[in-house]
C-alpha cells in the first residue's frame, strides 16, 4: 500500500504545473471569452505535447495509458490555471472512442484518435444522463453526441451521432464557457449497446476529471486568498492576522485536503461510488473555496478587471457540470454495499 | 499509487477477523462511563491483551505485536466493524504510552507499559485546569521538590474516566520563577489513590461521571515517576498532542463502522422521498472514506519517515465535526426513538458534542491550521 503519487506522477504534474504557469493563462482565458479561441488553442496543443490526451487512450492507438491517476493529477493543473476549453470533453471523448473500439467498434477510433491526441483538434460531447448543452462546440473540431436512455447502461443501445454544429451559443455564468445544444442530425457513427456502454464509461471519467479540475480551482483560490489577506490591512493589522478571516481559510484548506485522497481513489478505483464521492467532495470544496476567496477579497474580488475573477466564476459551473452535488450523493447511496443493520453501536 | 494491502497485511487482517469472530461479547457492554461498566471494560482489556491485541503497534517485549503503521489502521478497522467495545485504555494507550516511548527511561517503559496493555492499571490525563483550558500553558498546579521526589499541590479538572481510574499523568509548574509561563513545567505520573488526592467525579449531559475533578494536596511522586527532564514539560507533553488531535484518538475504522451502520439504518428506516436525509447519509458515507484515505496518505508519509505534525489538527476538526454531523443523522433517522435515553445511538451522540472542545478546541486547532499551514501572521490569543 502507498496510497501517495509516486516521484514520477509527482514530476508529470510539476511539469504541467511549470508549463501553465509561464503560459499566461489569464490572457488566453480571457481571449478565449471574447471569442479568440487561438491562443487558447495553442496552448492546447503545447498541452497535447506532454502526453495529456495521450494518457487516456490505450497504446494501440498511440496513447501512453489508460492512466486516469495521472490523467487526474494533470487535471488539477489544468484546474488550478483555470484554462479554459472543452478539455474534460476531449478527454472523455478520447475514453467513449476506446471504449467502443474495446467493444469491436473501431472505425470511429481510427478515425477521431489521432488528431485528438496529438492535441491539433478539441472534441465536446454530450452524453445521456448529462446537461444537454455541449461546451464550446465551436471550438472543438468535432462535436460528439450520444442519443439514448438515461443514465446510459450496458444492455441498452444508443447512438453516437457526429453533430453537424450546434443550434446557438448560450452564454454561461463563466463567460470563458460557450454552451450550445448541437444541432440534430449529422453523422451517425455507431450504435447498439457498444455505445451505450460506451458512454456510461466516458461519463464516469468526465466526471472524475472534472472533479480533479475543481480541486485544482479550489487551491488556486485558496493560495491567491492567502496572499491577499497577508498583504491587505485594516484596522492597522493585516486582515490574515483576525481569527474570522483565518478560521474561514482553515476551512477552506480542511475541506480540499480531505476531497484530494478521494480524487486518488475515484482515479485508482473509478468505481461509480468512488468517482460520485470525489466529484461531490471537490466540487463542493472548491464553489465554497470561491465564496471564501470572494468574502476575503471585499468589493475588489466582485470586480471582472481582477485575474481571480476567472476562477470564480468557473467555480460553480465546474460544481454542476457531469453531476451536481444532488446527483453524486444518489450515486454514492446507489453504490452502496447491501449489507444488513446491527444493532451493535460502539464509540 | 496503488490501495492494495500485501499478502502479509491481509493474513494481519484475516487473524484479526477471525479473533474477534470468537470474542467479542454478543451483548454490547455497559456504559464504560459506569462503576460496572469500567469494571467490563477492563475485564475485555485483559482478554485483548492475553491475545496481544491490545496495543498491536507496540513493541512485543511489552505485550505488543511490533505492527507498523498499515496493519494497526487495519486492525482498528476490524475491531470497530466486529462492533467490539471502546477502549477503556485509550489514555494511557495513545496518549501517554508514545511519550513514553519518545522520553521515557527503559527501567520506566518496563514498569509503566505492561499492566497498561493488560488493563490492570488505568490512566487518566490530567492536564486541564479550571482556568487553564485553551491557555493550558498558563496552570497553576505546583510541583515543590522534596526529598527523592516531587509535591504536587493544586487542581486538574474534566480527567476523562479519572472517576474510575488507578494513576494519572500531568504537568505541573516546578520553577514558578521561570520567564515564559511554558518553561519550568514538570510532565509527572501519579497515583490517583495516593495520600492527599481527591477525586470528585463530575456528571456529563447524560449524567455520568465520564470525567472528574481532582484535587492535590502534597502528593508525594518519587523522582522514578518524572516523564523526561524536569522544566521540560511542556516540550514533552506537546510531542503527545499530535497522536491525541489524529490518529490514534479516531482511527477510520471507527467511523466506517459507525457510517456502514447509519447506511443499514437508512435502508431499514429512510423514507426514499426523504432525500434530505438521504443527502446527510450519503455525506456521511463520503467522509467516512475521506478520513479513511486521508488517514492512509498520512499513514503512507509516516511510513516513509515523515512526521504526523500540524496536519493533526486538519485531522481533529474533520473527525470531531463528522462525529457530531453523522449522530444527528442517525437521531433524525430515528424519529420519536431518538429521544430514549438508552437507544443505541444515544451515549455516542452524548460523546461525539464533546469532539470539537476536548483534545484543544476547533477554534485552537484553526489557529493552529491557518498560521501553520497556511502561513497567516500571528494575531492577538
Ligand atoms: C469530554 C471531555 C473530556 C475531556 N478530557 C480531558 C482529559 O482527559 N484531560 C484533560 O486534561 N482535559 C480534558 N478535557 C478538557 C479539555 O481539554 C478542555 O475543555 C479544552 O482544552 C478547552 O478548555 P476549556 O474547556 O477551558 O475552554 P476555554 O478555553 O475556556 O474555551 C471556551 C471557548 O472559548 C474558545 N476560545 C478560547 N480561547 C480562544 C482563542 N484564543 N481563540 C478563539 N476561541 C477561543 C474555545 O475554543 C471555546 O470554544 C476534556 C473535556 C471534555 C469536554
Amino acid at each position: 500500500m502507498r496510497f501517495l503519487p509516486t516521484g514520477e506522477q509527482s514530476e508529470f504534474a510539476r511539469t504541467l504545473r511549470s508549463l501553465l504557469g509561464a503560459a499566461q493563462v489569464p490572457a488566453t482565458v480571457r481571449a478565449w471569452a471574447a471569442g479568440d479561441h487561438g491562443p487558447g488553442l495553442a496552448l492546447w496543443s503545447r498541452l497535447a505535447g506532454t502526453g495529456l490526451c495521450a494518457l487516456a487512450a490505450p497504446e494501440a492507438y498511440e496513447g501512453l495509458g489508460p492512466l486516469p491517476v495521472e490523467l487526474a493529477l494533470g487535471f488539477v493543473e489544468l484546474g488550478r490555471a483555470g484554462v479554459a476549453g472543452p478539455a474534460v470533453e476531449t478527454a472523455a471523448a478520447v475514453v467513449l472512442l476506446r471504449e467502443l473500439a474495446g467493444h469491436g467498434e473501431e472505425a470511429p477510433a481510427k478515425r477521431f484518435l489521432p488528431g485528438l491526441l496529438t492535441g491539433d483538434t478539441l472534441a465536446t460531447l454530450t452524453l445521456p444522463g448529462g446537461s444537454p448543452y455541449a461546451l464550446d462546440a465551436d471550438a472543438a473540431g468535432y462535436c460528439f453526441r450520444v442519443a439514448g436512455a438515461a443514465p446510459a447502461s450496458a444492455s441498452e443501445s444508443a447512438e453516437l451521432w457526429l453533430a453537424p454544429g450546434w443550434e446557438e451559443r448560450l452564454g454561461s455564468l463563466d463567460p470563458a464557457r460557450g454552451l450550445g445544444v448541437p444541432a440534430a442530425g449529422g453523422e451517425l457513427l455507431a450504435a447498439g449497446p457498444a455505445v451505450s456502454a460506451a458512454a456510461d464509461t466516458a461519463a464516469r471519467w468526465a466526471r472524475l476529471l472534472t472533479a480533479a479540475q475543481c480541486l485544482g480551482l479550489g487551491e488556486a483560490l485558496l493560495a491567491r486568498t492567502v496572499e491577499y489577506v497577508k498583504q491587505r490591512t485594516q484596522f492597522g493589522a493585516p486582515i490574515g492576522s483576525f481569527q474570522a478571516v483565518k478560521h474561514r481559510l482553515a476551512d477552506t484548506l480542511l475541506d480540499l485536503e480531505f476531497a484530494r485522497p478521494l480524487l486518488w481513489a475515484a482515479a485508482l478505483s473509478l468505481s461509480d461510488g468512488d468517482v460520485a464521492a470525489a466529484k461531490l467532495t471537490a466540487g463542493e470544496a472548491a464553489y465554497a473555496a470561491a465564496c471564501t476567496a470572494l468574502q476575503l477579497h471585499g468589493a475588489v474580488g466582485y470586480t471582472e478587471e481582477l485575474d481571480l475573477s476567472l476562477w470564480l466564476r468557473k467555480a460553480r459551473p465546474l460544481r454542476d457540470a457531469w453531476g451536481g452535488p444532488s446527483q453524486c450523493r444518489a450515486d454514492v447511496i446507489r453504490s452502496l454495499p447491501q449489507t444488513t443493520a446491527t444493532r451493535r453501536v460502539t464509540t | 499509487m496503488d490501495l492494495d494491502h500485501s499478502p502479509g497485511v491481509a493474513a494481519f487482517r484475516a487473524e484479526a477477523r477471525a479473533w474477534l469472530h470468537e470474542h467479542v461479547p454478543d451483548v454490547p457492554l455497559p456504559s464504560l462511563e459506569t462503576q460496572e461498566g469500567f469494571a467490563a471494560h477492563r475485564e475485555w482489556e485483559a482478554q485483548l491483551h492475553a491475545a496481544r491485541w491490545s496495543a498491536v503497534s507496540w513493541p512485543e517485549e511489552y505485550g505488543g505485536r511490533g505492527a507498523d503503521i498499515e496493519r494497526w489502521l487495519v486492525f482498528e478497522e476490524e475491531y470497530w466493524a466486529a462492533g467490539a467495545p471502546g477502549r477503556v485504555s485509550q489514555n494511557g494507550i495513545s496518549l501517554l504510552a508514545p511519550t513514553l516511548f519518545d522520553h521515557a527511561t527503559p527501567g520506566q517503559r518496563a514498569r509503566v507499559l505492561p499492566s497498561m496493555a493488560s488493563g490492570e492499571v488505568i490512566w487518566a490525563q490530567a492536564w486541564s485546569e479550571p482556568e487553564s483550558g485553551s491557555d493550558l500553558a498558563s496552570l497553576r498546579s505546583r510541583a515543590e521538590r522534596t526529598e527523592g521526589g516531587w509535591l504536587l499541590s493544586g487542581q486538574k479538572t474534566w480527567s476523562s474516566r479519572a472517576a474510575f481510574a488507578d494513576r494519572a499523568f500531568g504537568i505541573f509548574r516546578s520553577d514558578p520563577g521561570a520567564a515564559k509561563p511554558h518553561q519550568g513545567l514538570t510532565y509527572l505520573m501519579f497515583d490517583l489513590r495516593a495520600p492527599g488526592v481527591t477525586v470528585r467525579p463530575i456528571g456529563r449531559l447524560d449524567g455520568k461521571p465520564a470525567f472528574a475533578e481532582l484535587f492535590l494536596d502534597r502528593v508525594f511522586v518519587p523522582d522514578e515517576d518524572v516523564i523526561g527532564e524536569p522544566g521540560q514539560g511542556w516540550r514533552i507533553a506537546m510531542s503527545a498532542t499530535g497522536n491525541e488531535r489524529g490518529l490514534t484518538l479516531r482511527s477510520p475504522g471507527r467511523f466506517l463502522a459507525a457510517a456502514g451502520r447509519l447506511a443499514a439504518l437508512w435502508r431499514e428506516q429512510g423514507d426514499p422521498a426523504d432525500t434530505a436525509l438521504r443527502d446527510r447519509v450519503a455525506d456521511a458515507v463520503v467522509g467516512a472514506r475521506a478520513y479513511e484515505l486521508f488517514t492512509w496518505a498520512g499513514a503512507t508519509r509516516f511510513a516513509a519517515g515523515g512526521e504526523i505534525g500540524a496536519e493533526s489538527s486538519l485531522n481533529k476538526v474533520f473527525w470531531s465535526q463528522y462525529d457530531i454531523a453523522l449522530h444527528e443523522t442517525a437521531l433524525d433517522l430515528l424519529g420519536p426513538d431518538a429521544e430514549l435515553a438508552q437507544g443505541p445511538w444515544a451515549e455516542p451522540w452524548v460523546f461525539s458534542l464533546a469532539g470539537p472542545i476536548y483534545a484543544g478546541t476547533n477554534e485552537i486547532q484553526r489557529d493552529i491550521i491557518a498560521e501553520r499551514l497556511l502561513g497567516l501572521p500571528k494575531g492577538r490569543r
